[in-house]
């Protein structure tokens, strides 16, 4: 219960469209969203397949909370073979979409074979179509979203679609719904452009009905509203400044990473910070943000809903872009400007509207453009390559003409759109790409948070923040303080963030709930939904399969322990300046211990003792 | 004492837990396409409006009704549609003038906003008090005391 029990295959090979039931058996061990798509995957893709060829697959799963009242249940996974990183991508989204799907009666879609001709899929509840995209290829995720909604003539349609930088072949696209939400690394995006699959547009009218034990379930949602509603974090702080409530307090600790992590404290972090978004701008007396958002079911709300000054030089002559739109949330602010040491809030709003116009995801993109300015000041890229452009940091103009360039793949673009680790092995500099497994980090240096190197080296989508988050520990304090700077005991906490993550991401939740909630919180809501028993220690070890299932997933595809690591500068170069000024990160220290920890050999293979205590075959 | 549901559109964030709330009062089920509330998006501006029937006392709805299918709750001062004498001529939807009257095609009757008999969910489930049930003779206290407190009476208070 709680899953709709019906997954929908389009084969866009053959252009059919076909129900199936999904598979309950799997539901009880993987639940949903990552963990089952990831299952699926597994089953049926090939780990060693090329990402961009007619043998991949793309799934967009829901998870049996999404489209029900729980707090922030509206989430929705695409999981696919990455052609960023080669690993398995998991990208998760919030918006409206995930419970449209839901709505309209399936847990989730599976996207296999290739398009013939540029296809979007228009579904309402049981009727599937897939419908020439002939008209709107080649333009923005923007423009195709409005298309959409004149040609079926419904406004209360929802879109996903994928913009011209995917269509370019940028390998750091995304999917992006509802305007500005987005399932945005590791390149699923690319992935779908690739089977000429152009858009999914939804309306569902059928609703959830079927929770297993409603008053129960009811009661479960309440308190963890109630618990959402009293914490500082999720009740305060995240609806009034939103993930940008981090940005001065992680410069502060000396873990913000700047111009392409060479430094780790940013000069201008105040300008670009939360608190700046809500300073009245000298032009027009407004703030940036114009008010905060909330996802589908979320009552948190930290979207941020913002304006560019009409008066600023990128959109001085664009009136299209005078509206609000996606505001800028933390990682995104921080790889658009301290990385590239701009501290200019309009550029860095202008650059995040163009990432969500043109479906590309802002944190890779900002580090590429870091890593281009570094590759750019050490003479290998020149204004010969970049057509006159010089690529100095802290350059507004710079940053807004990249983003411009990625948008369309044309120019310059396509050699960003390559990403940073390809950038830098094309123009002979490969240290300076800031990247693990190829994805580029976000906005937590691991020099002053010696926990989040362990998370970045071993997460199984290449360098993350939402794979395990011990930010939360090392820096707020949730669910304990732990010194950023220490190593001892960061192993085990990996491993448990890595692992309730896994389990929130297969829910339907919104993994920020976590900065209020434990699994103590989630499961009584997934028991109150679900058929079965679900209990936090039921849920901590369906994570710890799901990472174990990724994990299996990335060693077939040839990933090995030789790529658990990071990148040289910040295991060899110290930190310069703050509190963390003359460290690097120890990740040596770390890993051999969270191997153990994690149950498998000293080259990171999982033992079969491990495999048989999760179940894995 | 008769409330009303008074909506602050400035404090909704578009959550739509309203919407959820209320279609499973009155249908059991999580689905906004039911909700006799609904929230309405308007993106360039950055706005979300919550809106719904007003109860308004001399109903054009149930007036129009030629099958006297809207009935009165005098405690509430909610106009509830009888599901057993409702023929679906959906007159009541073109009476409207708002447009919270709505037909349901799933079961040929119309839907609206009953209050959920005196105790609204919607107004429960909104996280930011966007959506609250008050007396309905002061539901214009509030913007009263904002304006109020910008009054400058000329006093200063003294130790």
């Amino acid at each position: 219960m709680a899953w709709t029990g019906k997954i929908l295959r389009v084969n866009l090979t053959a252009g059919t469209c076909t129900a199936e039931p999904l598979n309950q058996e799997w539901a009880q061990t993987y639940l949903g969203q990552r963990g089952l798509a990831t299952k699926y995957l597994v089953e049926e893709v090939d780990a060693s397949v090329d990402a961009l060829g007619p043998d991949n697959k793309l799934i967009m799963a829901t998870g049996p909370l999404t489209g029900t009242m729980a707090s922030t249940g509206g989430r929705y996974s695409v999981v696919t073979k990455s052609p960023l990183t080669g690993c398995v991508a998991c990208s998760n989204s919030g918006g409206f979409i995930g419970a449209e799907i839901k709505f309209a009666g399936w847990d989730m879609i599976i996207f296999e074979g290739r398009s013939p001709k540029p296809v979007y899929l228009y579904l309402v509840n049981d009727q599937a179509k897939l419908l020439s995209a002939d008209e709107v290829w080649g333009t923005s995720v923007w423009h195709t979203d409005e298309w959409l909604h004149n040609r079926h003539q419904d406004p209360m349609l929802r879109v996903a679609a994928v913009g011209r930088s995917a269509e370019a072949g940028c390998l750091y696209s995304g999917i992006v719904n509802d305007l500005h939400r987005a399932a945005g690394r590791s390149g699923v995006g690319t992935v779908m452009a690739s089977m000429n699959l152009k858009a999914v547009a939804v309306r569902g009218t059928l609703g959830v009905g079927n929770i297993k034990d409603p008053a129960a379930f009811m009661g479960a949602v309440n308190a963890g509203k109630k618990v959402l509603a009293d914490n500082a974090v999720t009740g305060q702080g995240l609806p009034t400044y939103g993930t940008q409530v981090l940005m001065n307090v992680i410069n502060e600790i000396g873990a913000l990473p700047t111009r392409n992590m060479k430094e780790v404290q940013f000069e201008g972090a105040d300008k670009v910070s939360g608190e700046a978004m809500h300073e009245p701008r000298k032009s027009d007396g407004k703030p940036n943000l114009t008010t905060n958002a909330g996802c589908f079911g979320c009552t948190i709300a930290c979207g941020r809903i913002s304006t560019i000054d009409q008066g600023h030089f990128s959109v001085a002559h664009k009136p299209e872009y005078w509206g609000n739109s996606g505001g800028l949330e933390y990682e995104a602010a921080w790889a658009l400007g301290p990385d590239t040491g701009v501290d200019d809030l309009d550029a860095l709003t202008y650059a995040n509207f163009l990432c969500n116009e043109d479906g590309y995801d802002p944190i890779s993109f900002g580090s590429t453009v870091a890593a281009a300015m570094e590759l750019f000041k050490q003479g290998r890229i020149t204004t010969e390559h970049t057509g006159g452009m010089e690529l100095t940091f802290g350059s507004a103009e710079v940053l807004t003409w990249a983003a411009e360039a990625v948008a369309t793949g044309e120019g310059f673009g396509k050699d960003l759109g390559l990403g940073s680790k390809r950038l830098c092995e094309k123009y002979g500099m490969p240290e300076l790409s800031m990247t693990v497994k190829g994805q580029e980090f976000p906005a937590y240096d691991p020099r002053g948070i010696q926990g989040m190197g362990l998370a970045y080296a071993t997460s199984n989508r290449g360098a993350c923040h939402l794979r395990g988050y011990t930010v939360a520990s090392e820096v707020l304090g949730i669910p304990v303080k732990t010194d950023p700077l220490a190593t001892e005991g960061k192993a085990d906490l990996v491993k448990a963030f890595q692992d309730a993550t896994a389990a929130v991401d297969s829910s339907g939740l919104c993994l920020f709930t976590t900065f209020a909630w434990s699994l103590e919180d989630i499961a009584p809501q997934v028991d109150g939904a679900c058929a079965g028993e679900w209990s936090a220690e039921r849920l901590n070890e369906l994570g710890e399969r799901v990472w174990n299932m990724e994990r299996d997933f990335n060693l077939r595809a040839g990933i090995t322990a030789a790529d658990d690591t990071l990148p040289k500068r910040l295991l060899k170069e110290a930190a310069n300046i703050g509190p963390a000024k003359g460290r690097v990160n120890d990740l040596g220290k770390m890993l051999p211990e969270y191997y153990a920890l994690r149950g498998w050999s000293t080259d990171g293979v999982p033992t079969d003792a491990t495999r048989t205590r999760l179940g894995l075959d | 004492m008769q409330r009303s549901l008074l909506i602050d559109a400035n404090k909704c964030t578009g959550c739509v837990q309203c919407e959820l709330a209320c279609s499973y009062e009155q249908e059991g089920v999580f689905n906004p396409a039911k909700s006799r509330i609904r929230i309405f998006t308007f993106h360039q501006e950055g706005r979300f409006v919550p809106y719904t029937c007003t109860q308004c006392a001399e109903a054009w709805c149930l007036q129009a009704c030629p099958v006297d299918a809207i009935g009165y709750d005098a405690a509430t001062g909610a106009k509830i549609i009888n599901d057993a004498a409702c023929v679906g001529c959906k007159v009541c939807t073109i009476a409207c003038p708002f447009g919270t009257v709505n037909y349901n095609s799933d079961t040929g009757k119309v839907i609206k906003c009953d209050l959920c008999g005196g105790d609204p969910a919607c107004a429960k489930a909104c996280p930011t008090a966007a959506i609250t049930y008050v007396e309905a003779d002061q539901t214009g206290y509030d913007k009263m005391r904002a304006w109020a407190g910008r009054t400058d009476t000329g006093n200063t208070a003294t130790a």
